[in-house]
């Protein structure tokens, strides 16, 4: 199991779930679970273009999520942010279909971006998969606090100076840096899953905000790495694994919820 | 001040003293969370100034701290109450939070003096309105803040635990002197803590101590038409009265305490 795409699997996943565990913890607190949908499909798109230019698909990637990003601020300042999600990802999946009616692409790459390709990751792909994930960690640590009041009381951090706008495009671009990162790993469809279960997971074992953030990022480290084993055993797709043990870490979650307060409600005495 | 084209509220003026309590009064839609938006200056006023501690200060310094009429947080969320009171306290700025000793005793403290500790360690999401709105009032609290504006802290308590905010609230004015100015739609649980009332109707004010403002003839200048002030069983009840002499023939909004609370 420890041959070298192995071990480059192994590496790659590990720095892709650190960072999505830590940016999950902030999807799932503001409640942004559609923009974490909307971004890695709509950059999916980007990487169908650059294809077609012939330039590196993590451009396309980067640029795509960006511009998501953007729409998705600029219009939901005006209008329900909910509208202005689904409208930026349905422009953007258009000009994806139009990208890829237009290249020789084998849909086999194509494929590999929608549900990731874990075990192909080559080398030379290690090293800006740390540069994004590793911009992404000072971003969040440097922001933490005000992110943290704007994402609970929005109106009170504004009456403290914090612009809810900005803190709102800080974090939409804080998205779009992870799914760059994330998308020709674990592809558009499954990074979905790693941002928002572990994260919504790690909430049931802890009511601190920092442990609950930690342990986000250390479930999605487990839940990647024995994705990645058990396909190696059984020969299944690692999608299938990341997609049903993230799931399966939030019903773990619900479950130890529900029995923690049944614990302490037999504990109380009555009324 | 103009909003959207429509004039909300024009001249008014008034000031408050450290350690005073502060009511604004005025029925639903009478600007009173524009005015303390205002002073927050989150709203620009079309012409005039808010000055605080002698100079219109700057909105990072924590000089004025806001309670928000209700949070609206989901009850799973991974935040106890001492966690937001300690946003109170550095959450604007950058960084992590640095735990130390200082930093829990400050909480502790401020948890004490809004009667909170009993729930300090638990969920915020899953305290009941009231205690929220302890948590909230701490969060503003802890950085010292000069003047404390609050949005409806009554709007939604019923009567026991209303009369116990205004208790601390009028405790925290004196005790510390902070300046306190709170909005309400109903002036009866305020009456007996209140310095100055700010009483707002049809875009105007007026000001001054309860005596002096809620009277029959200086709420019907205000209103434009004849209200009749009745005191009852020590509570006031503000009445429309028939409208004087025919010049306003529409009907006359309603004011803000049409009934005995």
């Amino acid at each position: 199991m420890f041959e070298t795409f192995m071990i480059n699997a192994f590496e790659t996943s590990a720095i892709v779930a650190i960072v999505s565990g830590v940016v999950g913890f902030f999807t799932v607190l503001r409640g942004a679970a559609f923009a974490a949908h909307a971004i890695p499909n709509g950059a999916f798109a980007g990487a169908a273009g650059a294809s077609l230019l012939g330039i590196s698909k993590l451009v396309g990637l980067g640029v795509f999520a960006l511009v998501g990003a953007v729409l998705i601020a600029a219009l939901g300042r005006r209008s329900r942010s909910d509208v202005a999600t689904a409208l930026t990802v349905a422009l953007l999946l258009g000009l994806g279909d139009l990208f890829l009616s237009r290249s020789e692409e084998y849909s086999a790459q194509v494929f590999a971006l929608l549900f990731g390709d874990i075990l192909g990751v080559a080398s030379y792909q290690i090293v800006p998969t740390a540069l994004l994930g590793l911009a992404c960690i000072l971003v969040i640590l440097m922001l933490y606090r005000p992110l943290l009041l704007s994402s609970v009381v929005p109106d009170v951090a504004e009456a403290r100076g914090i612009s809810p706008r900005w803190m709102d495009l800080a974090f939409l671009i804080i998205l779009a840096l992870v799914t760059t990162m994330a998308v020709p790993i674990v592809g558009a469809f499954l990074i979905f899953s790693l941002l928002i279960g572990p994260a919504a997971a790690a909430r049931a074992f802890t009511d601190r905000p920092l442990p609950a953030m930690v342990m986000s990022s250390c479930i999605a480290l487990v839940v990647v790495w024995a994705a990645i084993a058990v396909s190696y055993t059984t020969n299944l797709p690692v999608g299938f694994f990341v997609g049903s043990f993230s799931g399966l870490c939030y019903g773990l979650g619900r479950g130890w919820a529900i029995w923690g307060d049944r614990l302490r409600m037999s504990g109380r005495p009555a009324g | 001040m103009v909003l959207a084209g429509r004039t909300i509220l024009d001249r008014v003026s008034f000031t408050v003293a450290p350690g005073s309590f502060t009511g604004l009064i005025g029925s639903n839609g009478a600007g009173k969370t524009t005015l303390l938006k205002t002073i927050l200056g989150l709203v620009k006023p079309t012409s005039g100034t808010v000055s605080i501690g002698g100079a219109a200060g700057p909105r990072r310094d924590p000089i004025v701290g806001y309670v928000p009429q209700k949070i609206a947080l989901e009850p799973d969320a991974p935040l106890r109450a001492r966690d937001l009171i300690g946003l109170g306290l550095d959450g604007h700025r950058y960084g992590m939070t640095r735990p130390s000793a200082r930093r829990r005793n400050l909480i502790d403290e401020i948890l004490a003096a809004v009667n909170a500790t009993r729930f300090a360690d638990r969920r915020v999401g899953r305290l009941s309105g009231g205690e929220q709105q302890r948590v909230m009032i701490a969060h503003a609290l802890i950085s010292r803040p000069r003047l404390l504006l609050l949005d409806e802290p009554l709007a939604n308590l019923d009567i026991g635990s209303s009369h116990e905010v205004v208790e601390l609230l009028r405790r925290i004015a004196t005790d510390q002197g902070i300046a306190i100015v709170l909005t309400a739609h109903d002036m009866n649980p305020l009456l007996h803590a209140m310095d100055r009332i700010v009483y707002i109707a049809r875009g105007r004010a007026v000001s001054g101590t309860t005596a002096e403002v809620v009277r029959t003839e200086t709420l019907s200048e205000l209103y434009g038409y004849h209200v009749e002030v009745i005191h009852a069983a020590g509570r006031v009840l503000v009445a429309a009265g028939e409208a004087g002499e025919g010049k306003n023939a529409r009907t006359p909004p309603a004011p803000p305490d049409s009934q005995v609370g």
